[in-house]
């Protein structure tokens, strides 16, 4: 697949986050080193309360660092990062059209560019006939399509995504994932995706990270080296893909119980 | 044809009360419980209606009454919603507006009148200033409460997506808080007419308050009723007026 450009380019060290000080104090991030390869795919899983969106949030700007250092290069790129998040988060006073544009809206890009683009986000995602509805008007699997063409149509550098899927029903996961999948084979974007569930990080990741149960650190990372492009429904049967989904279980499993018994103490 | 039946009755049912009062009503007085001198009957009342309108009086009163209750209710209300907006986005703003507003809300607005006709005389200034103050506190605290209930996702998309602050006051904040701002304007609309009807029984020569007050000193009861009623008429009509603005312009509330 020739793509032209590569995403961005991600560096994390010894970064930490901790809520609140002295004896009551949380960690939820401790020691993460990660780098990402331009344009590559990386799923984080982990146990919920691992921290894993605490990591997205930071990425995206949206939360601080306690200390530690992330280095992002998205050189040759207008919009470093979008969000998607795990629920849907379209405006609700906006029409899906406005709702798709707004990141393009508040950088000022001019009207006429403007709806070229969004026109073609929403051919996209399949949601050309939608474009006057209102986000209460459309199913959830719907909402979430505008999520993505919203953050696709700013082109950014990297996407990030917080479990975007989850709240799905299993058929339109598996059509989005698979929607997922092509765009960014077409696009080379770096994408940083978060989810509990292993089956989705090893359909769609390059990579998969592995974290612990509070406080989160990076207990081991795992290559999928999986081809592209790939058919989701017939590598979800292969005998590789469940070799590797019961290695990661194993995985988690001690995190999940270590979790529990640290609760019932 | 059974729905649309039950959908009359609804409506009949609806109507039944108010009708119903006023026939006792007038059957009652007709039969000489009360002095008519003091209590006159509804259909007293709908002829001297009739009287007022025909020779422009009531005309004069009310449009005194609404273009106060308008100018009041602009100036109030613009500054109110403003604030209102801004306390939510910002901490510091909040903390300088929030003993203000705990310290004068409860003070009964009709109170400042003297001082309003000190300060700005017996002109249709001081009806409308007082108006202003009325509105600004129930749309404040609720434009305030509303854009502070804003879902915190939304915050966060705009943050992202490279929302700058005015961009986050005019298309997210103002319009996340839209529907609380609504139910403040329909309690500002009541608060607008309460307070301008008392100030103008003492301070104007005109208005509906004054043709309400006036006509209790010259004993012309059945004017007094008059002008009772006409302010819960224009008080229905601003609310219905008032939600179907609300429909228009909140199209996604409609769930």
């Amino acid at each position: 697949m020739a793509v032209e450009r590569r995403g961005a380019a991600i560096e994390i060290a010894h970064l930490r986050k901790q809520y609140g000080v002295g004896p009551g104090a949380v960690v939820a991030l401790d020691d993460i080193n990660l780098n990402v390869a331009p344009g590559e795919f990386l799923c984080i899983v982990g146990p919920s309360g691992c921290g894993k969106s605490t990591l997205l949030r930071i990425l995206a700007k949206l939360d601080q660092q306690s200390s530690g250092s992330i280095d992002v290069q998205a050189g040759g790129w207008a919009v470093q990062n979008a969000m998607v998040f795990q629920e849907s988060g379209l405006f609700p006073w906006m029409s899906v059209e406005n709702n798709v544009g707004f990141g393009l809206y508040t950088r000022g890009v001019p009207v006429h560019e403007r709806a070229g683009r969004v026109e073609a986000a929403l051919k996209l995602v399949g949601l050309t006939k939608f474009r006057n509805h209102f986000p209460h008007q459309l199913s959830g699997g719907m909402r979430q399509r505008g999520a993505i063409a919203r953050a696709f149509v700013t082109d950014p550098a990297m996407l990030l995504m917080d479990e975007p899927f989850a709240a799905l029903d299993a058929q339109n996961r598996a059509i989005l994932q698979a929607e997922l999948v092509r765009i960014w084979e077409e696009t080379g974007k770096t994408v940083v995706y978060i989810t509990h569930s292993i089956e989705e990080a090893l359909l769609l990741g390059d990579r998969t990270v592995v974290m612990t149960a509070q406080p989160g650190r990076i207990k081991t990372t795992i290559d999928v080296s999986f081809p592209h492009p790939r058919d989701l429904m017939a590598l979800s049967a292969s005998a590789e893909f469940g070799r590797l989904k019961l290695d990661i279980w194993r995985l988690l499993e001690d995190e999940v119980n270590r979790a529990r018994a640290d609760l019932e103490r | 044809m059974n729905g649309n039946s039950a959908k009359w009755r609804e409506r009949m049912l609806y109507l039944i009360s108010p009708i119903g009062l006023l026939l006792v009503w007038q059957v009652l007085v007709e039969l000489g419980f009360g002095d008519r001198r003091f209590i006159p009957t509804p259909s007293d009342i709908a002829v001297r209606f009739w009287a007022l309108t025909i020779d422009g009086e009531l005309a004069l009163n009310l449009l005194a009454t609404l273009w106060r209750v308008f100018a009041g209710f602009v100036i109030g209300v613009v500054p109110a919603v403003a604030v209102g907006l801004v306390m939510a986005m910002s901490r510091p703003v909040r903390i300088f507006f929030d003993p203000l507003i705990a310290a004068l809300f409860p003070i009964p607005k009709v109170a400042l009148m003297p001082l309003l006709l000190l300060a700005f005389g017996f002109g249709d200034a001081s009806k409308i200033a007082l108006v202003a103050i009325g509105v600004f506190f129930p749309v404040i605290v609720n434009t305030y409460a509303g854009a502070a209930n804003i879902e915190k996702i939304y915050w966060d998309v705009a943050r992202n997506y490279g929302a700058s602050t005015w961009v986050m006051f005019t298309r997210i904040v103002f319009f996340g808080a839209l529907p609380m701002i609504f139910a403040g304007l329909r309690i500002a609309v009541a608060v607008a007419f309460i307070v301008l009807v008392a100030a103008e029984f003492v301070s104007t020569k005109v208005g509906i308050g004054y043709l309400i007050w006036n006509s209790w000193e010259l004993l012309q009861v059945d004017t007094m009723f008059v002008g009772i009623v006409v302010i819960g008429l224009v008080g229905l009509i601003t609310s219905v007026l008032l939600a179907e603005i609300e429909r228009k312009v909140i199209p996604w509330k409609t769930v």
